[in-house]
């Protein structure tokens, strides 16, 4: 079996998510809003599960919205809050947000609201000053992602929310990489809507949520059957959820150890790297990132020819965002932090998780070296 | 007290055990199948892809759809959002009429109201006593500027099956778009959207024991219905609904699509048999009333109301079966049924009723189990019950003076 490398685009399940997942497959399967027995056991595992949730990210579980996943919590942030009864006008998002905040975005503008895009320096974080410029226009909400999903870099949320919250504008954070690997405390610091992932901390696909201060006020995405306090209707995904559950709570006991192990492991990584391949660039190295996200460049050696060749060699890594991996253009991401886009196209991004090892970063490296020596000899040769 | 006897198959379904172990093999690192299908660039986004795309095919193929005809989505509540506005803000500059009908599922009627709000228009279509939509009046609800015309195909809490198929050939003679939510008939009756004529159809995996959290869109190609969009991103599901796709949830809707595909015909008779078991053992029970056509009706659903009986009071003595009242969704409230009033059936009927529905893993002991309970609880509640005691006394009590205390 190959190495999975690229736990940023998604994450296994972990074994002790699926058991705990198995009875609502085989067994409980009862719908929420039943009022039988059947439903009502199904009502108590989701309130576990939003509990759970609300846990690892220091929330309240009442401020838990269940989605199908990021995407949709990320797009009812958004038009949700500008088709809901709020004030204000004009809508700012950070320049390297990931797509599912972009496009949402970019329909709003469609749609008439003034959206603005907050640049990041080239470390890929956000202009603070320009930030206190934006707010001063007094948006009627920000969105701006707490860590990079292909950088890893973190925001200064606490900061940013500080700035937000004297301002009197409205703050949201794309959590979704964050959520799991930094410690996050809605209730005192930070945004007041906040949008998580299932599948990126190890539990399933399907599940994620969008976490909020119940005074903003939002019009569903899903309208329908009134379940999430109607928030958000559709039957609940009740096995992805219970999972979603679990994996919070696993990530919680266990976000030290996890967060020792990988540390280590990525450390490894980039001395590595460094000392294989001294010309290799690495993004946002100057900025504070993700303990499992290194995303770097050789330069010359085009990544989509790299990373195919890793993947021969068991070694499954990426170029970016998975997202928008059938695109041809180069990352957004590098763009807005000013790389030129030959650079950009040499990316490749690794994403490491708890279950790497040491002689799976040994092995990868191992490869990268193999590879970056091979495609620079064809080139030397006149290829 | 030992497990009720499910008799709720309409609200949701037990995932079949070859569903869930098709899903399992989606999930761990082991299994080697857990990538993101987007990841195009390694082995496990590649094998993730794979299994969607044979999840698709078997979901195309119950309907007779091609698999690039197919949206994935989190549930027929996001299918039906998705047709209905998505079809709503492509084509506002053509018109901004939609017909529907009073008895639809919240997921479309909620969906309408909130274009009311944004400036539509929307005709609410009352269907006749027995719950199906009379052609002559929806030919006579179209106008010019109608752009939609949304109808279920089985009715949630009664079981009525619509003929979809005279009203897609209505709508394409009007160049009038048809979508239909179909969360309660796939792989209970047929469906083929070509001979009926549907451009947008809203599929649920969890009525027909896959996964709940997944359902699909059928979008039409030829001739191709265009959406806007309602969830926008990454671009996946060809730019019509983005959102990474859950794979194992995917792979669990595939599985119980094919299974239905194949099984349907031998299922149905077997239900159909349960069904009228159930009917005849409850049927002569006095002032006992089959809402919704008899014919017309999947085999799956009986909602009966006993006149006389408070229906969650019924539902309370016959607490060894589960059942409901009506739609899982609006079960918190006490009102009665929008749908049986829609019907013109009086409140006190309304209240009274109870749906039953009948599935796969249905026996014919919990069939006569429940035969028996019923009974029972009619006879006793009556017998606490005034008004029973008005009406075989003779007394009609709709001509009854009620005097407030």
């Amino acid at each position: 079996m190959a190495s999975y490398l690229d736990h940023n685009a998604t994450t296994p399940l972990d074994e002790r998510v699926l058991e705990a997942m198995l009875p609502y497959l085989k067994g409980e399967f009862g719908n929420p809003s039943s009022v039988h027995a059947f439903g009502r056991r199904a009502r108590a595992a989701l309130d576990t599960a939003r509990e759970q949730v609300a846990a690892l990210i220091g929330a309240h579980p009442s401020q838990v919205v269940f989605t199908s996943g990021g995407t949709e919590a990320n797009n009812t942030a958004l038009k949700g809050l500008f088709s809901g009864p709020g004030e204000g006008a004009g809508l700012v998002v950070g320049a390297i947000e990931h797509a599912s905040l972009l496009a949402p975005a970019a329909a709003l503008a469609r749609g008439g609201v003034k959206v603005q895009h907050l640049a990041v320096d080239d470390s890929g974080r956000f202009q603070m000053e320009r930030l206190d410029e934006l707010l001063k226009e007094r948006p009627r909400l920000v969105s701006l992602m707490w860590a990079n999903n292909e950088t890893g870099v973190v925001q200064p949320m606490a900061e940013i929310a500080e700035r937000c919250a004297e301002a009197g504008v409205l703050l949201h954070s794309d959590a979704v990489q964050a959520a799991g690997k930094l410690e996050l405390d809605f209730l005192n610091a930070g945004p007041r809507m906040l949008s998580l992932s299932a599948h990126k901390l190890f539990g399933p696909k399907g599940a994620g949520a969008l976490v909020l201060d119940k005074a903003v006020g939002l019009e569903p995405l899903l309208h329908g059957g009134g379940q999430e306090r109607d928030w958000r209707g559709g039957t609940e995904a009740l096995p992805a959820i219970v999972g979603f559950g679990k994996a919070a709570e696993l990530a919680l006991a266990e976000g030290r150890e996890r967060l020792e192990r990988v540390s280590a492991l990525q450390e490894r990584l980039q001395a590595r790297l460094k000392a294989q391949l001294p010309q290799a660039v690495i993004f946002g190295e100057g900025a504070e990132r993700l303990y499992n996200t290194l995303f770097f460049a050789v330069p010359g050696v085009e990544s989509q020819t790299l990373i195919m060749a890793l993947d021969r060699e068991g070694y499954a890594v990426s170029s970016g965002a998975a997202c928008g991996s059938h695109h041809e253009q180069p990352s957004t991401v590098l763009a807005a932090m000013g790389v030129a886009p030959e650079l950009a196209r040499c990316a490749v991004r690794v994403g490491l998780g708890h279950g790497n090892s040491e002689a799976e970063v040994d092995g990868f490296i191992a490869a990268l070296k193999g590879q970056v020596d091979g495609l620079q000899r064809f080139a030397t040769v006149g290829w | 007290m030992s497990k009720p006897i499910y008799f709720d198959y309409s609200a949701t379904t037990p995932v079949d055990p070859r569903v869930a172990e098709a899903m399992c093999s989606y999930l761990t690192l082991e299994d080697g199948r857990f990538g993101n299908a987007a990841s195009r660039s390694h082995y496990f986004g590649w094998q993730a892809e794979k299994g969607v795309d044979e999840a698709r095919a078997n979901v195309a193929a119950l309907i007779g759809a091609d698999p690039k005809e197919i949206v994935w989505t989190s549930g027929a509540t996001e299918s039906d959002n998705l047709a209905i506005k998505g079809v709503a803000q492509f084509y506002a500059k053509k018109g901004k009429h939609i017909i529907t009908a009073k008895t639809e599922h919240k997921a479309v009627l909620d969906t309408c109201r909130h274009l009311e709000r944004d400036g539509y228009e929307v005709t609410y279509l009352e269907p006749e006593a027995n719950g199906l939509i009379d052609l002559g009046k929806l030919e006579a609800a179209m106008r010019e500027d109608t752009i939609l015309v949304s109808i279920m195909h089985v009715n949630n809490e009664i079981g009525v099956i619509q003929d979809v198929a005279a009203i897609g050939a209505l709508c394409r003679s009007k160049k009038i778009l048809f979508h239909v939510d179909a969360a309660q008939s796939c792989g209970k009756t047929p469906i083929d959207v070509n001979a009926m004529q549907i451009d947008l159809l809203s599929m649920s995996a969890h009525k027909i024991y896959g996964p709940k959290g997944i359902g699909a869109l059928y979008v039409r190609r030829k001739p191709r219905v265009r959406l806007e969009a309602q969830m926008h991103g990454g671009g996946h599901e060809r730019g019509m609904r983005s959102g990474t796709l859950a794979t194992h949830q995917i792979v669990g809707m595939g599985e119980a699509f094919r299974i239905a595909r194949e099984e349907m015909a031998s299922e149905n008779e077997r239900i159909r048999m349960l069904r009228d078991r159930l009917w005849n053992g409850i049927k002569d029970i006095e002032e006992t009333y089959l809402n919704g056509d008899l014919e017309r009706r999947v085999p799956h659903n009986l909602n009966v109301s006993f006149n006389y009986v408070e229906g969650e009071s019924l539902m309370m003595s016959l607490a060894e079966l589960a059942v409901s009242s009506g739609s899982a969704c609006t079960s918190a409230s006490l009102e009665p049924s929008y749908v049986l009033r829609a019907l013109g059936r009086p409140d006190e009927l309304a209240h009274s009723s109870l749906r039953f529905s009948i599935g796969r893993f249905t026996t014919e002991a919990e069939i006569d189990r429940a035969i028996e309970l019923i009974n029972g609880a009619v006879t006793k509640l009556r017998e606490l019950s005034p008004l029973w005691d008005m009406y075989k006394a003779g007394i009609d009590l709709n001509s009854v003076q009620w005097t407030a205390h």
